[in-house]
């Protein structure tokens, strides 16, 4: 039983491998010779050539680095560039996009991290970031805001219109609201948490770097809105890099 | 005699006539059903998997997850045990982010031990825990040759970030710098070993002064 059992499973086994065969895609070289690497890096020695006319099944794929396998069953990997100049079953060259410079005016999402001052304190953010249009994209923010005296929590939504987003250097402006929980250090005499809504105006700049990449400068005028009769105003500077798809 | 004859003649004539177009008229049919067959199905296919590829479909392993396990040194508060899981995000053969959290209870220190009675924290404020954002770099990629003809692909990387540590009742701001060694088991199994500082502020034995925490660890993950 318990053989028959291993032997079930080794049989499906090799019905979903065999299955899974069919599935993977196959280019034929049309270089003169396609180079096979030990490793995802420039660096690795190239053990292995495919000549033109040549099949490689593509296993996956590692940053700009694909695995292949030859018809003789020899694998390695392959970098992105020659592997642009392969050709499909078609007869058409494969079809690998080079992210560039022209995406970025047309980003749906966004995620980054930033980090920068908050009047004194020490402040770490992480914001995903959704575009209607190309001007207009809406933003959900996370900070931690480690400072002398306490620690806080802040989340904001805010609306950003980018009037050039087809710039390098493309400025925006963003309108938002959010919350502020502040925890009192332990240091200190012991005070309850606080939680206050927020709004804020801000501008920043984004600069496209290459691939998927943006830094970003951003500042907010910060208004937390108090139980005391004055509101405290904040001026935050933050620095961030983030990766757009 | 001859009338019979003619007729039996003219007969046969027309019978053959029948036959003769009826074969032609089948064999002309079959011909038009056999070109309307060839026009659908080519004698010769070019390609038998005629299609495109999607980059899209192509598996891509860019995401690894780990989970490690090691020694973390707290400045006065002992050297103890460290567990904890990081999720990276590889950009380019040489570039990576990363996103790692980290817990340990402390012990006590030196003075609490000999004074007997003083306790400076309580059980909640000796566990500390981290977060942390880093970029890596993978400085020195190679290869680990275990016999003559077994090598794995390895990496030792340089990787720096920013994060809070929440230890002694408060959140602190934290740096943390480090370096360490990817073993690459296959393409989605890796084996690591950290070493990392995490340098933050602490006020609670009098004056406020930076601290240096010494972690170190293995890690294993996997690449998807």
């Amino acid at each position: 039983m318990f053989y028959q059992g291993i032997l079930l499973f080794c049989s499906l086994l090799l019905l979903g491998f065999a299955q899974a065969q069919d599935d993977i895609p196959r280019v034929q070289v049309a270089d003169p010779y396609l180079e096979m690497q030990t490793g995802a890096g420039s660096g690795y020695p190239v053990y292995h050539v495919v000549e033109r006319g040549e099949w490689v099944q593509i296993l996956k794929r590692k940053t700009e680095w694909f695995k292949v396998r030859t018809e003789r069953g020899k694998e390695g990997w392959v970098r992105r560039e020659q592997m642009a100049r392969t050709l499909t079953p078609a007869g058409a060259p494969l079809q690998i996009h080079d992210v560039a410079e022209g995406d970025f005016a047309r980003r749906r999402w966004e995620m980054g991290i930033s980090s920068g001052d908050f009047s004194g304190a020490t402040i770490i953010s992480a914001w995903t970031d959704y575009s209607f249009t190309h001007n207009l994209s809406l933003e959900l923010s996370a900070s931690h805001i480690l400072g002398s005296y306490s620690s806080s929590i802040m989340g904001n939504v805010s609306l950003l219109a980018h009037p050039f987003p087809e710039w390098r250097f493309s400025p925006y402006f963003a309108l938002g609201t959010g919350v502020i929980q502040t925890t009192p250090k332990t240091a200190l005499v012991q005070t309850r948490d606080r939680m206050n809504n927020t709004s804020h105006v801000g501008l920043g700049l984004r600069v496209y770097l290459t691939k998927r990449f943006i830094m970003r400068f951003d500042y907010k005028n910060l208004v937390i809105f108090s139980s005391q009769n004055e509101n405290q105003e904040i001026s935050v500077w933050q620095i961030g890099f983030s990766a757009f798809y | 005699m001859a009338n019979w004859f003619f007729s039996i003649l003219l007969k046969s004539t027309f019978l053959l006539l029948t036959l003769v177009s009826g074969l032609v008229w089948s064999s002309v049919v079959v011909d038009a059903s056999e070109e309307t067959l060839t026009e659908e199905k080519p004698v010769i296919e070019p390609e038998v998997y005629r299609r495109e590829i999607d980059e899209s479909k192509i598996d891509s392993e860019n995401f690894e997850a780990t989970v490690f396990a090691g020694l973390m040194s707290v400045e006065d508060f002992g050297v103890n045990n460290i567990i904890g899981a990081r999720l990276a995000f590889h950009v380019s053969e040489g570039f990576f982010f990363e996103a790692g959290v980290g817990q340990t209870t402390t012990t006590k220190t030196s003075y609490e031990r000999l004074s007997g009675s003083v306790e400076l924290l309580t059980n909640e404020q000796r566990r500390l825990s981290y977060y942390n954002l880093s970029v890596g770099y993978n400085l020195l990629p190679g290869e680990a040759f275990l016999t003559r003809k077994l090598a794995f692909n390895t990496a030792f990387y340089l990787i720096g970030g920013i994060g809070s540590t929440t230890f002694a009742g408060d959140d602190r701001y934290t740096i943390n710098y480090g370096f360490g060694y990817r073993f690459l088991a296959t393409d989605w199994l890796a084996v690591h070993a950290d070493v990392r500082n995490h340098v933050f502020d602490m006020e609670l034995l009098g004056e406020k002064r930076s601290t240096n925490n010494i972690e170190m660890s293995l890690g294993l993950s996997i690449f998807f």
